[in-house]
Order: C-alpha cells, then sequence, then structure tokens
C-alpha cells in the first residue's frame, strides 16, 4: 500500500499542475520525488530560508508548500514559523515526515518528538496527525484550499483503516459513565487492541490543534477518567484536556514519547514498544491507571 | 507596494518629523544611518508594484518619518510612537502600519522572505545592516539567490560599521563571490543611491547595494 509519503509526493505533483496557486518550497528532502516544476524551489539545505522563502511566496498570493524530515521543518526554523509566517500572519502547509521515531536508525537527530508541542505553542496552526494514509490524502487537500497556517505530520506508522471524517469520532462507545481513551493519530491500531477486553469509549481524533474541546466532553458523557494516546511527547495535548474538563472533577493519564533520550537505535516498531506505546504498552499502562480509581 | 498618496512633505520635513516621533532633538544613530537610502528609494526608486521589506527593523523612526512624510502613515501616528494605542512600534508591524509590508525586528529574517517574493517575478527591495548580516540566516538566502540568479531582488546593506567583529575585506565581496552584483555607494549621497538602486532591466544576477555611512 502507498505510504502518507508517497501519498503526499505524488498530490503534490499534481497541484503543482493543476493549481496555479500552489508552490513547493523543499531543502533538499522530497526533492527528486517531486520532481522539477517552475513552481517547485528546492533552497538547498537552508531550511530557515525554505520558512522565509515560504512567507515570501505567500505574501505574493500563492499557498506555499514547506516539506522536510520534521527536526528540519519545525526545530532548526522554528522562529521562522513563529515570525516570517506567525507574526506576518502568513498562511503556509508545512509537511513533515519522520513523525517521532521513523528513523529510528538514525539516532536522535532525526527524531522529534517535540515537534508538536514546539508548533502547538505558537497562535493560530492548524496541526493534523493523520493515522491513514486517505486521512493524509484528504487533510492535505484541505490545507491546499485553505489560506492559514497549517502542519501535516505524516508517518510511516499507520491504522489498520481510516477513519472518517470528523473532529473527534467516537469508535466504541462504553457503558455509562465508563472511562474515555483518546487516541491521536496513527496510535489508534495499539489502543483498539490494548481496549478490546476493557469497558471504555474510545474516540480518534487527528487534528489536535484548534483542539475539540467540546466534542470530548461530550464523550466522556458522565465518565470522569480520560486517557490520551499521542504519538509525540507525552503530555502534548493534556493542557487542552485540562481546559475541556476545566469545570469538572477528572482524572487524566497522559501517554505518549517520554521527554527523555531513548539513546538507541533500531527499528520504529522496538522505539514504540520502548516508548509503552504498542498494544502491550498501553494494555499495560492502563491496567495501573484503572487499578487505582 | 505603495499606497495612494497625497505628498505634501520633502526631505527637509524628516527632522521635525522625527522630534514628533521621538520627542527627542536628538535621534538614534540607527534610526538614522537609514534615512537617505529610505528617502531614495521611497522618493525616487520604488514604484507602486514594487516591494519593499525592511529587515532592519531595528531603529525604524527613519522608516516611519519617510512613510509619514510620503503620506502612507498619516502624520498623527507618529505622536505616542511606542504607546499601547501606537501603530508605531519600535520594531514594525505590518498588520498595525499602513505601508509597512514585514513585520521585523529579530534580525536576519527579511532576506529570506524577500527571495520568496522575488522568486515570483516581484521586483523586492530588502534593507538590511551591516550587524545584521552576523546571523547566518542572511547568508542561506545570499547563496541561493546568487545561484540562480535572482535578479528582481536587490538588498541594501547599510553600512555603519556595527557588525562587532567587522567583515575584513567589505561586505560587498561577500556578496559577489557568491554570485551577486555588489557596488559600494555613500550612504548619505541621494545621486549616487538613486543610480545605484533604480531598477535595471538588464540585470541578470541580484544586486548589492552597501551604502556606507559613518557613525
Amino acid at each position: 500500500m502507498t505510504g502518507m509519503r508517497e501519498r503526499f509526493y505524488e498530490l503534490t505533483r499534481e497541484a503543482l499542475d493543476e493549481n496555479d496557486r500552489v508552490a513547493v518550497v523543499t531543502a533538499q528532502i522530497g526533492n527528486d520525488a517531486i520532481g522539477e516544476h517552475p513552481r517547485h524551489f528546492d533552497v538547498g539545505i537552508r531550511e530557515q530560508l525554505m520558512i522565509g522563502v515560504a512567507a515570501g511566496l505567500s505574501l505574493e498570493g500563492y499557498r506555499p508548500v514547506a516539506h522536510s524530515y520534521t527536526p528540519f521543518l519545525v526545530e532548526r526554523p522554528w522562529e521562522f514559523l513563529k515570525l516570517d509566517l506567525g507574526h506576518n500572519d502568513l498562511g503556509a502547509v508545512l509537511v513533515s515526515i519522520g513523525a517521532s521515531y521513523d528513523a529510528a536508525r538514525a539516532g536522535r537527530t532525526h527524531q522529534a518528538p517535540e515537534d508538536v508541542a514546539l508548533v502547538a505553542a505558537l497562535p493560530g496552526w492548524t496541526i493534523h496527525v493523520p493515522g491513514h494514509v486517505d486521512e493524509a490524502d484528504r487533510l492535505f487537500r484541505q490545507a491546499l484550499g485553505g489560506d492559514g497556517r497549517t502542519y501535516l505530520r505524516l508517518s510511516e506508522e499507520t491504522n489498520h483503516a481510516r477513519v472518517d471524517p470528523g473532529w473527534l469520532k467516537v469508535l466504541r462507545r462504553g457503558s455509562a459513565g465508563a472511562p474515555l481513551v483518546v487516541a491521536v493519530g496513527p496510535t489508534l491500531t495499539p489502543v483498539l487492541e490494548a481496549t478490546s477486553d476493557r469497558d471504555v469509549t474510545v474516540a480518534y481524533i487527528a487534528t489536535v490543534r484548534p483542539f475539540p474541546h467540546e466534542e470530548l466532553r461530550d464523550a466522556l458523557a458522565d465518565g470522569t477518567d480520560v486517557v490520551l494516546v499521542e504519538p509525540y511527547q507525552a503530555g502534548t495535548s493534556a493542557a487542552e484536556i485540562a481546559v475541556a474538563l476545566r469545570d469538572r472533577p477528572h482524572r487524566l493519564l497522559a501517554l505518549g514519547v517520554p521527554n527523555e533520550e531513548l539513546r538507541r537505535y533500531g527499528t520504529g516498531a522496538e522505539h514504540r514498544a520502548a516508548h509503552g506505546l504498542d498494544a502491550a504498552g498501553i494494555a499495560h499502562s492502563l491496567e495501573s491507571f484503572f487499578e487505582t480509581s | 507596494m505603495r499606497m495612494a498618496t497625497t505628498t505634501t512633505l520633502g526631505y527637509d520635513d524628516l527632522p521635525e518629523l522625527l522630534t514628533r516621533l521621538t520627542g527627542d532633538e536628538k535621534h538614534d544613530r540607527s534610526s538614522l544611518s537609514t534615512l537617505d537610502v529610505l528617502w531614495v528609494l521611497y522618493d525616487r526608486v520604488l514604484g507602486d508594484e514594487d516591494r519593499f521589506l525592511l529587515s532592519k527593523g531595528h531603529g525604524p523612526a527613519a522608516f516611519y518619518a519617510v512613510l509619514a512624510a510620503k503620506g502612507i502613515v498619516p502624520v498623527d501616528a507618529l505622536d505616542g510612537f511606542g504607546s499601547f494605542d501606537s501603530v508605531l512600534g519600535y520594531h514594525p508591524d505590518r498588520k498595525l502600519a499602513p505601508g509597512v509590508e514585514l513585520s521585523s525586528g529579530s534580525l536576519g529574517h527579511g532576506l529570506g522572505v524577500a527571495v520568496g517574493a522575488a522568486l515570483t517575478g516581484r521586483r523586492v527591495w530588502c534593507l538590511v545592516g551591516d550587524g545584521e548580516l552576523d546571523e547566518g540566516s542572511n547568508w542561506e538566502a545570499v547563496q541561493y539567490a546568487g545561484r540562480i540568479g535572482l535578479s528582481s531582488l536587490t538588498a541594501v546593506v547599510v553600512d555603519n560599521a556595527s557588525a562587532w567583529y567587522g567583515w575584513p575585506e567589505g561586505i560587498e565581496r561577500r556578496f559577489m563571490l557568491e554570485g551577486w552584483i555588489a557596488q559600494r555607494v555613500d550612504g548619505r549621497d541621494h545621486e549616487a543611491l538613486e543610480a545605484a538602486l533604480l531598477p535595471d532591466p538588464d540585470a541578470t544576477r541580484p544586486r548589492c547595494v552597501v551604502a556606507e555611512v559613518t557613525r
């Protein structure tokens, strides 16, 4: 099956051919796959310039797409996201590959579980974390048609099936007062496996900013326990849950990539397991959390 | 891109506008180092379809005074510079001040944005300071624009020798090595500035004008 990255390149080539407003800026990642086009600008290995150029194109009325590996798209030029795009109020679609640990073998330099927290720290960004290639396809098309600032986080990890459009989709309903488990993006498949024999409500979100506060309240109904499973830094959206449930007593377990260096190579699957984000790890965390309720 | 103006003020009115801005007879050197370059750009060089990006947003009094003289910023807006209700702050904000095409202040951002705008064929002038060139991000823009021959871009470097470690053998040499056409002119000489800054329809490379001013 085509992965998110390949689909993104296909859609990008298509958009360049069909939409005069679309321009693409790269920095030596994805260059060959996107190919030559008068509105594809590869700036060499210069990521600050990549964001500046995207801002300049936006200033002239284009819909720029900037693309690189997660740490080089978000972390290295972060102040350029804040100022060139944000402070200047210019739109762009930023599309990353690599997610938190797709490049496990490449080591820490190519891993960026902090990315969503960093983009979320800036005002006015929409952040999509698709869990399936078809969701990535839909969200990218949606972003191209808009004019705001969108961060689309693609990953090699993917769920077994796509989830239909919807901000917060309830996929399984528990009994009245049952805990709510919210899976973000590609954590859904392990979450469903880890919760298969539990009386919980399972919900899914692929768009984490803005955060679906009201939808989360509705999904929790009379329950008090919330488990949030994010494929990037643990707790990235914990404050959003606190806002959603500001006037309701509740307990929260926020799972994700711990904020510490694993300092291991290997595979993405090994990293997922080491971070406790595979089905067994999630089941184990749920066990301890619910034991104390 | 200029707004329609009802110009009434000239170069000789700038000191009075600056005094109105700051309430001070004396002015910060950095705000004045750019004064003549800005005046020549707005008075003699920029057309309605052109874009000017002030990358060196630090010390913008001269910029605001020129915009006011050209009727782009209302003269009344100069009062209360930097106050809570003012549209004119110590670093310009394009969402607040009329005629400001780039929000700047943090150094090393404007040239990259200027490259992006110039890639669309837009004629763009971008003003940076010699001290600002310390920031490595400028050189990403200089290298790329030079190598691809981005002829719609003109960088104006106001050089008041404020870079702490200096630029041995000159700023213009660095631009030339990267493929730019570069020259040094007297940053107070309006005729020389005009000649250097006017668009060159035959240009096949980006242009750098180093405007030298004494501190």
